[in-house]
């Protein structure tokens, strides 16, 4: 054996599974969306999948649901996560276990799990109706379905957050707070010129999971809502799953697909454009 | 000191609702897998664990074969957590440790896939696997050709006035396979494979797991390079160094990983889903998931399944909570 060969024998297994798996199906997808998949054998039609796309309101409802749980539950999560981070990173805090566990214990908990107790506490006669004294059909009305899908998102995520950001707080020299400190700094002046600056990365980390995670959302409205009522609460992941799964249509689903992963590149250059740049 | 005082009283009176709050919707899943149906929908909400467990899980079981499908389950993420942790950690080695021809291209290739949505990937790996297994057999076939083609024309650089066009040859011979070979190669093989309904299409697509690369290649980058040199020189084969020195230095980490692995195995659903139709092969979630929303179930069996998939999980993270901690962080702050 040569020496030249080596580290590509280590590489071999990982690389072939990563080509055949990752690498060719990303490429497989574009080629699928230009493809009219509903003939056997599919025909090169580019116009048949892209052209639907635009004129298909069932897509652009999907477009717009998944879009209003990104502007809604992720500054929103990502809001408390930090708060939640700082308070458990707080010298003043007591019994630091029970809180790490209550607020780190979604972590584990799988989405079907999960979504199958959101359901049955927003149930007519759950207990969330039981707990507030309302008689209110969540996951019939449009918006109260909505509201039940952000409140399990934020539950489900916000731990797993604050795990990451935690994790930046704990790296921050603690000489810039005692040189602050000095300086006469206020707590509150000590947090917005250290703390958040010093966390950008982080912070710019966790938004980018949330919204690749966010745009390809579909077990949690697919379980807890079924997409319903109406298209209220159908996400681009499961406007996908209908469209690929149910539909047996994979040249339109491919280009929801290469929508949904459009996004997530536009959205990640926006990012690394606003933020990405270190002083 | 007194102004310390009140802060942390501050801090206690936001922090205890909310963490009771947390803790609300997995003590209610525990207290509603010990009741029948009536008690779950009345009111007020059972608030204390009854003595129907069994019954419930009975039902769960009549429902669908539920043991089955935890023991698919433990046999699905064990295995996939173990052959994941071998490719990763080969891949990150050959990343940390070597210089190679190609190094850099590669690994951008791995680590732009972080973020890509998985969706952009799910079709065609559907393809694969499950529909039209054929189409597998027929990238298998085209790699090889087009690695034949490849090593050919790497042959030929040794020829002066070639090698200037030998990213053209490389090009022309990767789109001619992609625009004629992959179809007429799918059309070419009529059989199938039949992947679904087995482990494999479960595991298979999963072990193109970049994030594990990246994390490997993180641990491995920080031991002391002199000890592998060291036995390097000593003689070792670079396989005995990886198994013998450099693997048992970063089990800490691998055992961070292995966590955050075999717990998304264990979680995953949409993929399980579409490959696995047979009641008996399927993975606690889809068994799970396919009750939820039909009109005639058993709540407090449904209760039980996320119990029985969630429970142990909970029990371990307050063992191991520096562990999945790790794991959960590895992606991110290093730098």
């Amino acid at each position: 054996m040569k020496p030249g060969a080596t580290p590509y024998l280590f590489l071999l297994p990982y690389l072939v599974i990563f080509a055949l798996f990752w690498a060719w199906p990303i490429l497989d997808s574009l080629l699928l969306s230009f493809q009219n998949t509903r003939v056997y054998p599919p025909v090169w039609d580019p116009g048949v999948n892209w052209g639907r796309i635009l004129r298909d309101a069932a897509f652009w409802d999907a477009l717009r649901n998944t879009l209003l749980i990104l502007v809604i539950q992720v500054p929103l999560m990502l809001a408390l996560a930090t708060m939640l981070a700082l308070a458990l990173n707080s010298q003043l805090l007591r019994a630091r276990g029970f809180f790490r566990f209550a607020f780190f214990a979604p972590v584990v908990v799988g989405a079907v799990a999960y979504s199958a107790v959101f359901r049955l506490l927003f149930n007519p006669n759950g207990a969330v109706n039981a707990a507030l004294g309302l008689e209110f059909n969540w996951l019939f009305d449009p918006v109260g379905a909505m509201v039940v899908i952000i409140v399990a998102l934020t539950w489900r995520w916000t731990g797993y957050n604050a795990i990451i950001i935690l994790a930046g707080l704990q790296n921050i020299p603690k000489e810039l707070y005692e040189a602050a400190e000095i300086d006469g700094a206020s707590p509150w002046q000590q947090f917005w010129r250290i703390t958040l600056p010093s966390l950008r990365p982080v912070l710019l980390f966790c938004l980018v999971l949330s919204i690749i995670g966010t745009l390809q959302l579909f077990t949690e409205p697919w379980l807890i809502t079924n997409g319903g009522p109406g298209t209220a609460t159908t996400t681009l992941g499961v406007y996908l799953y209908r469209q690929g799964f149910q539909n047996i249509n994979f040249g339109y689903a491919s280009a929801i697909a290469y929508v949904i992963t459009l996004l997530a590149l536009v959205f990640s250059l926006i990012q690394l454009r606003m933020f990405g740049r270190e002083p | 000191m007194k102004r310390r005082f009140w802060q942390g009283l501050a801090l206690h009176l936001f922090l205890t609702p909310l963490a009771l709050l947390w803790l609300a919707p997995l003590w209610l899943m525990l207290v509603f897998s010990t009741h029948p149906e009536t008690a779950i929908f009345s009111t007020p909400t059972p608030l204390l664990p009854g003595d129907r467990f069994w019954a419930n899980l009975q039902n769960l079981q009549a429902d669908t074969n539920f043991l089955r499908a935890l023991f698919n389950s433990v046999a699905v993420s064990s295995l996939y957590t173990l052959l994941s942790l071998v490719l990763t950690s080969l891949a990150g080695y050959a990343f940390a440790r070597f210089q190679f021809f190609g190094k850099g291209l590669l690994f951008s290739l791995v680590i732009a896939t972080l973020t890509i949505p998985y969706f952009a990937v799910v079709i065609p790996q559907f393809i694969l696997v499950a529909r039209e297994a054929k189409t597998l057999l027929a990238l298998f076939i085209g790699m090889g050709v087009f690695g034949g083609v490849a090593v050919l024309l790497a042959w030929l650089r040794f020829s002066p006035g070639l090698s200037r066009w030998l990213w053209l040859g490389y090009l022309t011979a990767a789109l001619a396979y992609l625009f004629w070979g992959v179809p007429a190669l799918r059309e070419a093989l009529s059989f199938d494979f039949r992947l679904t309904n087995t482990y494999w299409a479960v595991i298979l697509p999963a072990l193109a797991n970049s994030l594990g690369v990246f994390f490997m290649r993180q641990n491995f980058l920080s031991l002391p390079q002199s000890l592998l040199e060291a036995a390097r020189i000593d003689g070792a084969s670079e396989l005995r160094i990886f198994f013998r020195i450099a693997l048992p230095l970063v089990l800490p980490a691998m055992a961070a990983l292995a966590i955050i692995l075999f717990l998304s195995a264990w979680n995953d659903y949409l993929w399980p889903l579409l490959v696995l139709s047979d009641k008996n092969m399927q993975t606690a979630p889809v068994a799970l998931g396919s009750l939820i929303g039909l009109t005639r179930v058993s709540w407090g069996g449904i209760m039980v399944g996320a119990v029985l998939t969630t429970l142990p999980f909970l029990i371990l993270f307050l063992f191991l909570q520096r562990y999945f901690i790790a794991g959960i962080t590895a992606g991110g702050v290093k730098d």
